[in-house]
């Protein structure tokens, strides 16, 4: 048997391809999935079928229309659904900008599946849960240390509800000041994350969007046209989307505050700057971290997640409670903020992403977590200097080093081959990669964000610039091979507009599905 | 530390740093970040405690979590928005896969998988709640309910809210701040014996104003709502939408909310196949009728089955995307981002587990087991074992103030016989005085139930 010769750059890939029917699909009338806990015959006995209770307006007189399968079938079908899905443990995810995709320490999920911390209910008596509650305090004061912040709060479970809260605090605080009506402006930058704006605005407020200047940096003389007495806060994420971080933020937040703004700062791309500059000698007031982006807690599809809150200690008060205290030996809840927004979450939060994330930086250390933010500073540049070396990619404003991630552009590629970010997603999927088209509204053309983070060697990170170099090439020589995209996936390109935004042809759910689809069949 | 290569990062090793910085064109990795002002780089280690290694953190780690006590040691009757329910081995097994715990953002090409299990969620939840339309999860009931109100108060162009007094305060304070400053709240007032809604009350604050009515069936205090028929009438013929919060694993025995005239319906998946991890087994969910006016006031996610440009396969997408924040930024539905969507796929695991018959015998289980758990605790002198006298399903307001004794202090002694008592009701339901929400469900044996039971009568007989 010949040595297998691995000189071909990119990776034959075949996603997995089961052509699993839809589960209701699977319905054989008579199977069962689960045998319940059954109810005691003495119990039955005393209370009869405990339904006849229920007032007959509110009985279910029919039962859910849900499949009946076996329980292997149902094994087998999800686990064809999770071989369809290119989890990040699969690929070299660095594709997804802006979201930080790293490792995940499988020594974390050992340790958040302890019954100890599953087990628990959030409304036991505090000495029962003085375990978890350390564990949430420890967070605590270690992202104080990171951030420079005097509290925290692990209660929203998103980076978008962590903006949300930051918000909802803002208002609280210019309400506590009398200035509730007079300011009603929210200033941010169109490179800040989209939430930033949107939250902003479920608080009621006015968004004022600033543009960079020619090389990329917030606008410092926009700021000051725009800032007045009706500016309630200024959100900003630095470095920015672009990965270019803004050099005058000092000078950002002081302006603000001299106007009578609060800062807050989207730190949801923290990944370069852990150990080497924080949100406290910047100037903001809050600041907040996915711990499921920096702190290696799982995406997890799209969350449970958790946005980590930070604040100074001004804006304690102001914070959702309970937040975890600690005196004499002894950790508890404290309910009482005397100006508390309420609450953003029910109960404490996604205790999992907490324990998760302390349990990285003990693993990490102060010393692991600078070497974090460099390695990760160098893979983004050592990738930016070789995706610019690709032919018609580029990435616009200021040469020079960026820090986490860079917003490239394919403008030139497409205005000279015709193919598009979106076909290049598409052909990534060939080779076993994952890659995003980036945030709306698309200020850079043709755009897509790369961010390697820490957790990729050099070898994973040539693979991924293969990948690109070699759609380059082929969109430059074969474009069809790329608009056709994806040849080795588990499905074809699917008709998107035509039935993704139109009314008439949309199935959210299957029952929808089948609804439309016997319509249809009885007109032709 | 920086001598040593972390195993959590390859490119620690010296050899590959300096051929990459030397690709670079620079001299160390520090000079890349120049952009950073002096002034802003910190001088000193940041004061962190001592890297572990993987060994010495397992140790570290489990021994905090020794500190706790879980409702696996202890008898565990708290409810109140978190719940202990039986969670198929299944239900574990998919949500720990590599490829759901650590999949994001993929297209439908490389995801197809995550697409395709958050549909069959959708469209699973959509047989349990009678509806056409099932969003992605959220992150939580607290926000689906601000949001479903939120979204009423967009369909309909009012700004007041009507809220059941009986709503959970946990999620009456979310509604709040998620509806402040726009939108205004007034409580309707309920009946004390029964817990059902004051319909007079209702109908006095029913003003041409008010958007949404938003209650919760079962109840926050475990009563089922019955006059939800009533209730739908006042509110349409004033086109106010009817909003209903529900317990989904109440389902397979009570008539889903669009049974009795719900617009939108929501709820926690936890109940669900979610472990209750300190509360960090919640998820939202918010559903509705297939009416384009409320299809398009969804903030959230919402997938759907397409063709693919072959014949023979079915793929998966957002549904008008350009309603989401994430297309509009300030101009979108309000906001969206990471949600709870391996919940929203592990409750489709669960619900395709149980099927029809499972969600009835569940539920039916469950009425057995409180109905039960209040019957017995009732016998005992001084206790009323459901103060209120509506039915109930899986929660129920146990009364001691014939005791002498607070709630605090049963739980205390409860605790010493390793028994998680119920929540206190005192502070946030002061009409009922020293009461308790206790929380029974199939879980529960009769031997747990007992053992309850004569814990409080030790207790009271001291």
């Amino acid at each position: 048997m010949k040595r297998i010769q691995r000189t071909k750059k990119t990776r034959d890939f075949h996603q997995a391809k089961w052509n699993e029917p839809i589960i209701f699909e699977l319905h054989q009338p008579g199977e069962k999935g689960v045998e319940l806990p059954p109810v005691n015959d003495k119990i039955a006995l005393a209370v009869g079928d405990g339904t006849s209770a229920i007032p007959v307006a509110m009985q279910r007189r029919s039962k859910p229309n849900l499949p009946e399968i076996g329980q292997a079938r149902v094994l087998r079908h999800y686990l064809r659904l999770s071989q369809e899905t290119l989890g990040s443990d699969f690929n070299v995810e660095i594709g997804q900008g802006t979201c930080t995709m790293k490792y995940i320490p499988r020594i974390n999920e050992l340790l958040v599946r302890d019954p100890k911390m599953m087990e628990l209910h959030p409304l036991q008596n505090e000495d029962t849960v003085q375990g978890m509650l350390e564990i949430f305090y420890k967070l605590d004061l270690c992202m104080r240390e990171i951030s420079g912040m005097d509290y925290f709060s692990f209660q929203p479970s998103s980076g978008t509800q962590a903006l949300f809260a930051m918000a909802s605090i803002v208002r609280k605080y210019h309400e506590q000041k009398d200035e509730g009506d007079q300011r009603d402006e929210i200033i941010t930058t169109i490179f800040s994350h989209p939430s930033q704006a949107a939250t902003a605005a479920v608080k009621g407020y006015k968004i004022i969007t600033l543009h960079p200047d020619e090389n990329g940096f917030p606008d410092i003389e926009k700021l000051k046209a725009v800032v007045s007495e009706r500016t309630a806060g200024f959100v900003v994420a630095n470095p920015e989307d672009t990965g270019i971080f803004n050099p005058k933020i000092k000078e950002f937040t002081d302006i603000v505050h001299q106007a009578g703004g609060l800062c807050f700062y989207d730190q949801a791309n923290a990944n370069g700057l852990l150990g080497i500059t924080r949100a406290k000698e910047a100037g903001f007031d809050m600041c907040f971290f996915n711990l499921h982006k920096t702190f290696a807690a799982p995406h997890m599809c799209g969350g449970p997640a958790t946005g980590a809150l930070g604040v100074t200690a001004a804006l304690k008060e102001f914070l959702p409670a309970p937040i975890v205290d600690y005196k004499e030996g002894k950790y508890s809840l404290q309910h009482d903020l005397e100006h508390s927004i309420g609450k953003v979450r029910s109960f404490h939060g996604v205790a999992q992403t907490v324990l998760r994330a302390y349990a990285w930086i003990r693993a990490l250390g102060a010393g692991g977590l600078k070497e974090v933010a460099k390695t990760a500073v160098l893979n983004n540049n050592y990738m930016y200097h070789k995706v610019l070396a690709i032919r018609g990619a580029g990435a616009p404003y200021v040469k020079g080093h960026r820090l986490e991630q860079v917003r490239y552009s394919w403008e030139q590629l497409t205005k000279e081959t015709g193919v598009t970010t979106e076909d290049i997603q598409l052909r990534m999927t060939d080779f076993g990669l994952h890659y995003w088209t980036s945030h709306h509204p698309y200020i850079v053309k043709q755009p897509f964000t790369l961010e390697p983070t820490e957790s990729y060697s050099k070898e994973d990170l040539d693979e991924y610039i293969n990948a690109l170099e070699q759609i380059s090439n082929e969109a430059y020589e074969n474009p069809e091979i790329v608009k056709s995209a994806p040849h080795t996936s588990t499905i074809h390109k699917i008709d998107e507009q035509d039935y993704l935004d139109n009314p008439e042809k949309w199935c959210i759910t299957w029952r929808t599905y089948l609804k439309k689809t016997e319509a249809y069949d009885l007109v032709n | 530390m920086s001598q040593k290569v972390h195993p959590y990062i390859p490119n620690m090793v010296p050899e590959v740093q300096a051929q990459m910085l030397k690709v670079i064109g620079a001299k160390s990795i520090m000079e890349l970040y120049s952009g950073i002002p002096e002034e802003l780089q910190l001088k000193e280690d940041l004061k962190l405690p001592p890297a572990l290694t993987e060994y010495e953190l397992r140790r570290h780690i489990e021994g905090i979590l020794n500190k706790n006590t879980s409702a696996k040691e202890y008898l565990n009757f708290l409810g109140a928005g978190c719940w202990q329910h039986f969670i198929p081995a299944v239900c574990d097994e998919i949500n720990q896969r590599s490829e759901f715990l650590t999949a994001y953002a993929g297209e439908p090409y490389e995801d197809h998988g995550r697409f395709q299990a958050l549909y069959e969620y959708q469209s699973l939840l959509a047989e349990l709640v009678d509806m056409d339309v099932v969003n992605v999860p959220t992150f939580d009931w607290g926000q689906a309910a601000a949001t479903s109100i939120r979204m009423a108060a967009r369909i309909t162009g009012r700004k007041k809210v009507l809220l059941a007094k009986t709503v959970a305060s946990e999620r009456m304070k979310i509604i709040i701040n998620y509806g402040t400053p726009e939108l205004e709240f007034e409580f309707v007032q309920f009946d004390t014996k029964s817990g059902a809604m004051d319909l007079a009350d209702l109908q006095e604050k029913l003003t041409e104003d008010v958007a949404a009515l938003y209650f919760e069936n079962p109840s926050y205090l475990g009563f089922i709502e019955a006059q939800g028929t009533e209730i739908s009438t006042l509110l349409k013929a004033n086109e106010t939408l009817m909003v209903v919060g529900v317990d989904p694993i109440s389902l397979g025995v009570l008539a889903p909310p669009s049974h009795y005239g719900a617009d939108i319906v929501c709820g926690d998946l936890q109940p669900l196949g979610m472990h209750m991890n300190f509360s960090g087994g919640q998820a939202g969910f918010i559903a509705s009728h297939n009416d384009l006016k409320v299809v398009n006031e969804y903030p959230s996610r919402l997938f759907g089955i397409v063709p693919t440009v072959k014949e023979g396969e079915y793929g998966f997408g957002d549904v008008a995307y350009e309603r989401t924040s994430f297309a509009q930024r300030e101009n979108g539905k309000e906001s969206v981002g990471t949600q709870t969507a391996l919940w929203g796929i592990t409750a489709g695991v669960y619900l395709a587990l149980l099927g029809p018959n499972g969600m009835q015998e569940v539920g039916q289980t469950i009425m057995q087991n409180s109905q039960y758990a209040a019957q017995e605790l009732n016998q005992i002198a001084g206790v009323t074992g459901s103060r209120l006298h509506s039915s109930f399903f899986k929660e129920f307001i146990v009364d001691f103030n014939q005791t002498g004794y607070s709630v605090e202090q049963i739980n205390q002694e409860l605790l010493k016989k390793e028994i998680f008592g119920g929540k206190d009701l005192s502070l946030e339901f002061p009409e009922f005085g020293q009461s308790a929400l206790f929380c029974v469900t199939e879980v529960h044996t009769k031997e747990d139930i007992d053992q309850l039971v004569q814990a409080i009568k030790d207790i009271l007989a001291k």
